[in-house]
């Protein structure tokens, strides 16, 4: 109970000190708070990007051109065939004047189509497969399969660029990673070297209390307190950063997706990732301020 | 309570500071240790304190073995002495309550017995009405007398002090060594470096002479020279 009280008043003492340097304070914690921001900013970012992609890759379609010569009864009775495989969940016809009447409707070239006899186009077969997207093997076979099938001339997967954009979200969350652990050094050492300073300052302090019989983890106690609390409110403050920044950033984000008729919104970091977040800068804190104190305490003795 | 026992100290690249002392204070007594600067006597008094190692021979606090004790338990064998530096040693960013209370809150004293026994030791150097003063604004004696406050007031069985009187005029290290005598008849054990030898004299107290890193002189009752 006594120990408990002596942390808290450590703690609270400890803070107290920060408060009565508010400049010197505030600098250290923004340098910590601008170094994680940038970090969980990225991350978060490409979370949102990944989510994007993630429905993108489940509408994954099919599209089976037929030959020319296929009729409409011939195509419905290899729609029955394949609406039997199990990796195909859904077909969808587009018979001739279907297509031609959607073509017209969103290609533009209605003046141009006018000028033509017959109609140019296939029958089309969308096919929306049932395969797990993390099986993109099985995908290429059902290609194949439908490939095979002699009245498909062409079955066509929209998979090459979404495979690409993975490979590009892959190499960003890798690198985000590799940035951020070179960040999270920068704000141990940050909180290391500020300890250092504050361990110089004290150096008379330290000594007599060596003096008069403190233990080594007496002394070392408001120092680590001082760097959870420099991680805490770095923490803190980071957290604060990357939600406002998303939240400047939302607005004009809306209004691209409203061009591509999507309704997808920009999410800042969630609660959850923000207490991660102030957890790791704590942790962190804590960290450097061990370094620091593990080095340059024993220095310190009484002469 | 201390027993030195064949000790010499040299410190890397220099001469020999202390060269086989054996020498032996009683519990409850109280001793000078005197001598010309250089000839050993912080030595002495650091050696007890584990602030330095003996080269060579063995230092006995207590009856423990301070060649026995690891760096991590010196802190414990700290709290059982009261140390008293000539410069004070005392922390001028806080008030004297603060400077006093230190040993106390080092050892996990709760706040009540803190003010009780720091207003205790103040009262004791009669200085109870400057708690609260910062101790830039206090005389040198008083200063002193602050420094002296902290080092009883966690009634260590042991006071070391080292040159307690250097900057004090006559009349006021006579006040100073009265409270070091108030402090033995209590049963504290009292050990006082000092080259202040007719104020010595005057006390009528056993007196170590220190001379080349050697025990010239020893008039303590149990002295028995090797």
């Amino acid at each position: 109970m006594a120990w408990l009280l002596n942390h808290l008043q450590v703690t609270l003492a400890s803070l107290g000190r920060l408060y009565r340097q508010p400049i010197a304070t505030l600098m250290t914690v923004a340098v910590i708070a601008i170094a994680l921001t940038l970090p969980i900013s990225l991350y978060v970012a490409i979370n949102n990007l990944s989510q994007l992609s993630a429905h993108w890759d489940s509408s994954t379609q099919i599209s089976a051109f037929l030959y020319p010569q296929v009729n409409k009864q011939q195509a419905q009775i290899l729609v029955g065939r394949l609406r039997l495989n199990k990796d195909i969940r859904s077909v969808k016809l587009i018979d001739k004047q279907t297509g031609l009447a959607e073509f017209k409707k969103t290609s533009g070239f209605n003046d141009a189509l006018k000028f033509l006899n017959t109609n140019p186009l296939p029958i089309v077969l969308v096919i929306q497969p049932d395969i797990d997207s993390a099986q993109p093997l099985k995908t290429t076979q059902l290609l194949q399969h439908l490939q095979n099938e002699n009245q498909i001339e062409l079955a066509q997967l929209d998979i090459q660029w979404v495979k690409r954009l993975f490979a590009l979200l892959e190499i960003a969350n890798r690198s985000i990673w590799v940035l951020g652990s070179l960040l999270a050094l920068a704000v141990l050492l940050i909180v290391g070297n500020t300890i250092r300073l504050d361990i110089q300052n004290r150096r008379a302090e330290i000594e007599v209390a060596k003096l008069i019989g403190a233990s080594d983890a007496f002394i070392r106690r408001p120092f680590l307190y001082a760097g959870l609390w420099y991680g805490l409110l770095g923490g803190l403050l980071a957290g604060l950063l990357s939600s406002f920044s998303f939240m400047l950033i939302a607005p004009p984000v809306h209004r691209l997706t409203l061009l591509y008729h999507s309704s997808f919104q920009l999410s800042g970091p969630s609660l959850s990732q923000i207490l991660i977040l102030i957890s790791i800068s704590c942790l962190l804190g804590l960290g450097g301020s061990w370094l620091a104190v593990s080095r340059h305490l024993k220095d310190i003795e009484p002469v | 309570m201390i027993h030195f026992d064949n000790v010499s100290k040299r410190y890397a690249g220099s001469h020999d500071a202390l060269k086989r002392i054996n020498l032996r204070l009683p519990k409850g007594q109280m001793a000078f240790l005197t001598g010309h600067s250089g000839a050993g006597k912080s030595t002495l008094l650091k050696l007890i304190a584990i602030i330095e190692r003996p080269t060579r021979g063995r230092i006995y606090l207590d009856g423990v073995n301070l060649n026995n004790i690891r760096n991590r338990h010196i802190p414990y064998i700290r709290r059982n002495i009261g140390i008293i530096f000539q410069n004070h040693h005392l922390l001028y960013d806080r008030p004297v309550f603060d400077n006093v209370a230190m040993p106390l809150v080092i050892q996990g004293y709760r706040h009540k017995e803190i003010q009780k026994r720091v207003r205790a030791a103040l009262n004791q150097v009669g200085l109870l009405h400057k708690e609260k003063a910062a101790p830039i604004t206090l005389s040198g004696g008083e200063q002193q007398r602050v420094g002296i406050a902290r080092a009883i007031v966690h009634k260590p069985a042991l006071l070391l002090a080292d040159e307690p009187t250097g900057n004090l005029d006559p009349d006021l290290s006579r006040d100073v060594m009265q409270l070091f005598a108030r402090f033995n008849q209590v049963g504290t054990s009292v050990l006082i470096a000092s080259h202040n030898l007719d104020l010595i004299r005057a006390m009528g107290t056993p007196v170590i002479s220190l001379q080349d890193g050697k025990v010239s002189n020893n008039t303590l009752p149990y002295y028995h020279p090797a």
